[in-house]
């Protein structure tokens, strides 16, 4: 039985999205800039996705911006409200857990001048709040943090955190990297005092190579992409129609049942956590319960090294991650897991599951019993 | 403005009644180079010379670059070719082609001229003589200086003539397939693409060994190997490559000998079986990357006890090379940045804090004693997982 594990590196695409695209390839595959019909007809399946993403929102059309993808959009809101806004300020504040996209845009940024405050978490991979109050300044100009960690599936307190920004100071501008937690979860920017948010098309069923930026209306933002001025200048580039319709089909079809998805989510989860727990010194990180991701798992397997776990579950067709990729020549301990105070030994001992809709109960099972078979084969060579 | 290459090769020159076997060996290989060139070329062999003529339209560049990597060559030559259509063409070409290759007049020359053709009309020290006095018409700043000239201008007259004088320097060494086949133990590390180069050099064909150990190691850490092979054919000829999946060999050492001897004894059974593979496959020595000290599997007492296990003579052309010296050869031949890729290797897994670096071949042989039950067995399964994967530069 192949299970597929892995769902927060990438997802399977949703049938109906890959048949939307080939057509769109092969047949309306006009340039939505053309004057022609072809081009009017492209440019139909962008209005379409972008008013199912708007009202998937509850913002408008023209706040929505479509990228390459995750890294694409931290990258835009990142350096494109910095260099826009820089006059009012240089400070940002992000945490210790994001994604390297928004980690290596900030160390760039600081290369540029900027300067930023990394907030640290708790054992279970949160921010405090206490330490964002204490850390936005009068130089402060924007707030980074993610929706959903990607290696322990902490959620973190958005829309606590975006009220107490903006009572601080309605300028500083916040921004969401929603990757994990779009498509999980119903994001309201407007509501949750977001300014800003990244989603990745690939996490929720779409296509690789597609994303969007949401971008409240009163944000100044600069383009880092420059050209032929598409998406009100924004962002230049030829619009990816078929990734574009793909999304927004992708969005359509995961909203369509959300509800009753991420309950059966959470029963996989719950079952899973249980399973676990019979591992001897199987240590689960962050939040194994629902105050948690529906979709991640994190495991920690006390004196197996992550990489040995993960090829030898590939050998009975499991796939998932190495929580950290560490190999005794290049050890590379995760940074998520390090903030959150992991024990050493445990860092290179960690395996993240992750799961969609299309996860089944009987590949939990699966996985459970793979694990008590090599488990203890794994420890006895260390 | 060049049609075709004089190939000159230096060792094999001097071998006596066997040349002609090292120059077909050596048209082979650079017959094996051209192909992954755009352009149709022809290889003649006339009068102890190797000449590549150009057939069609060729990438000059290209062409050169694929020439170095031939073991045997030790000098390229571009050749243009002119009709011979009397004296005083040939005198105004040899101008224009000293026009166009030396931007700079002030350099010191001769003349060299050779006579395949023997009814031409002139004998070679007139035509020296001649095209000496034209070029000094054409250009009064070049000088003439016949002991040690900086520009050596061949003219060759066959049946057409070839003007030639500049020399590219090849990568030296002996064709590939002159001097038998020998069995390459790679791993993923910086040294071993190194033997396998320096050994190829010396006209030695290569197959290699790669010991998988799933899941310790993954698939790409295979894959890594699989392109180093690659690399390492550019130079070597295709590369037949043999994965042996030797986990359970590992896990058994390690649960049945003392922890610090087991990088040793894990040498032992790999060499063991490296000499098998080669014997099957006509090898007449085995490879291997090591260098005096490197590391605790490396002294010379450690060597020695790894050597013992072998009857063919083990080629270790790294031995008394620094780490250095090592990396230097893998940046130039272009292995290094995949040798550094992060992955694990059979060697880097179950490695003691503290191993043995002065073993004693007596302790180890009566610790082997405690793998007589299954090793055997367990050696022929891993022969049995033998995947042959044919690497080639393309």
């Amino acid at each position: 039985m192949e299970v597929y594990l892995d769902n927060s590196a990438t997802t399977r695409c949703f049938d109906e999205v890959a048949a939307l695209m080939t057509q769109i390839m092969c047949e309306d595959y006009g340039n939505p800039s053309s004057l022609h019909r072809k081009g009017v007809q492209a440019e139909k399946y962008i209005r379409y996705a972008k008013d199912v993403i708007a009202r998937n929102l509850k913002v408008n059309e023209k706040e929505i911006y479509f990228t390459s993808g995750g890294t694409e959009s931290d990258n835009l809101a990142l350096r494109g409200c910095a260099y826009a806004n820089c006059r009012s300020g240089r400070h940002l504040i992000t945490t210790q857990i994001e994604h390297p996209a928004v980690l290596q845009t900030m160390r760039h940024l600081e290369e540029e001048g900027f300067r930023v405050t990394y907030l640290p978490v708790d054992e279970k991979g949160c921010i405090r709040l206490e330490d964002l109050q204490r850390a936005i300044t009068g130089e402060t100009i924007l707030v980074s943090i993610m929706h959903t960690n990607n290696e322990v599936g902490s959620l973190q307190p958005v829309a606590e955190a975006g009220a107490l920004i903006k009572r601080m100071n309605p300028h500083i501008l916040f921004h969401v990297d929603a990757v994990q937690g779009y498509g999980k979860f119903r994001i309201y920017p407007k509501k949750m005092k977001i300014d800003l948010l990244s989603v990745s098309g690939h996490k929720i069923h779409g296509p690789k190579g597609s994303g969007f930026l949401y971008v409240d209306e009163k944000v100044k933002i600069k383009p880092i992409l420059f050209g032929g001025g598409q998406q009100g200048g924004v962002r230049s580039g030829t619009e990816n129609v078929p990734a574009i319709a793909g999304l927004g089909k992708a969005v359509e079809l995961v909203y369509s049942n959300l509800d009753q998805d991420m309950a059966q989510m959470y029963r996989l989860k719950k079952a899973f956590v249980e399973g676990v727990r019979k591992i001897p010194d199987a240590v689960l990180n962050g939040h194994p319960d629902e105050t948690g991701a529906p979709h991640v798992v994190s495991v920690s397997v006390k004196g197996v090294r992550s990489e040995v776990l993960l090829h030898a579950l590939e050998d009975k067709e499991i796939y998932v991650s190495a929580g950290s990729a560490c190999s005794a020549r290049k050890p590379q301990p995760s940074a998520t897991l390090r903030a959150m105070g992991i024990d050493q030994e445990l860092l290179g001992s960690t395996i993240r599951f992750s799961f969609s809709v299309f996860t089944t109960m009987e590949e939990i099972n699966y996985t459970l019993q793979t694990m008590y078979d090599i488990i203890p084969m794994l420890r006895k060579y260390k | 403005m060049f049609r075709a290459f004089l190939i000159k090769y230096a060792e094999i020159g001097v071998k006596g009644k066997n040349k002609y076997l090292f120059e077909e060996a050596l048209a082979q290989q650079i017959k094996y180079a051209l192909k992954r060139c755009e352009g149709e070329f022809k290889i003649t062999r006339t009068d102890g010379r190797i000449y590549v003529h150009a057939l069609s339209e060729f990438d000059y560049d290209e062409t050169v670059d694929n020439l170095k990597t031939v073991f045997g060559i030790s000098g390229i030559c571009p050749v243009v070719y002119i009709e011979d259509e009397g004296y005083e063409k040939l005198a105004a070409a040899l101008v224009a082609y000293v026009d166009k290759v030396y931007e700079d007049k002030n350099i010191t020359f001769k003349v060299h001229a050779r006579r395949a053709r023997k009814n031409y009309p002139m004998n070679s020290m007139e035509l020296n003589r001649e095209l000496g006095g034209a070029i000094l018409d054409a250009f009064p700043q070049m000088r003439v200086d016949v002991h040690h000239p900086e520009v050596m201008l061949h003219v060759e007259i066959r049946e057409k003539i070839y003007l030639y004088s500049m020399e590219i320097p090849g990568p030296g060494g002996m064709p590939v397939g002159s001097n038998g086949k020998a069995m390459l133990l790679l791993s993923g590390g910086i040294d071993s693409p190194v033997a396998g180069y320096m050994i190829a050099k010396r006209g030695v064909k290569i197959d290699a060994v790669y010991f998988h150990a799933p899941p310790y190691t993954s698939d790409r850490a295979k894959q890594k190997v699989v392109d180093l092979a690659k690399l390492v054919s550019r130079y070597a000829g295709p590369v037949y490559l043999h994965v042996i999946n030797f986990t359970d060999i590992q896990l058994y050492i390690y649960e049945k000998c003392p922890h610090e001897e087991f990088t040793i004894i894990m040498r032992r059974y790999m060499m063991k079986i490296a000499e098998l593979i080669a014997k099957q496959n006509d090898c007449l020595g085995l490879i291997t990357g090591e260098s005096i000290g490197q590391v605790a599997s490396q002294t010379v007492q450690s060597l020695a006890v790894t050597n013992e296990v072998c009857s063919l003579p083990v080629f270790r052309p790294l031995i008394g090379f620094d780490k250095m010296e090592i990396v230097e050869v893998s940046e130039k031949i272009g292995t290094y940045e995949t040798s550094i890729l992060p992955y694990e290797d059979c060697c880097t897994i179950f490695v003691a804090k503290h191993p043995v670096t002065k073993p004693n071949l007596n302790v180890i042989k009566r610790h082997e004693q405690n793998l007589e039950e299954k090793i055997e067995e367990l050696v022929q399964k891993a022969l049995d997982t033998d995947e042959l994967i044919v690497a080639k530069w393309t």
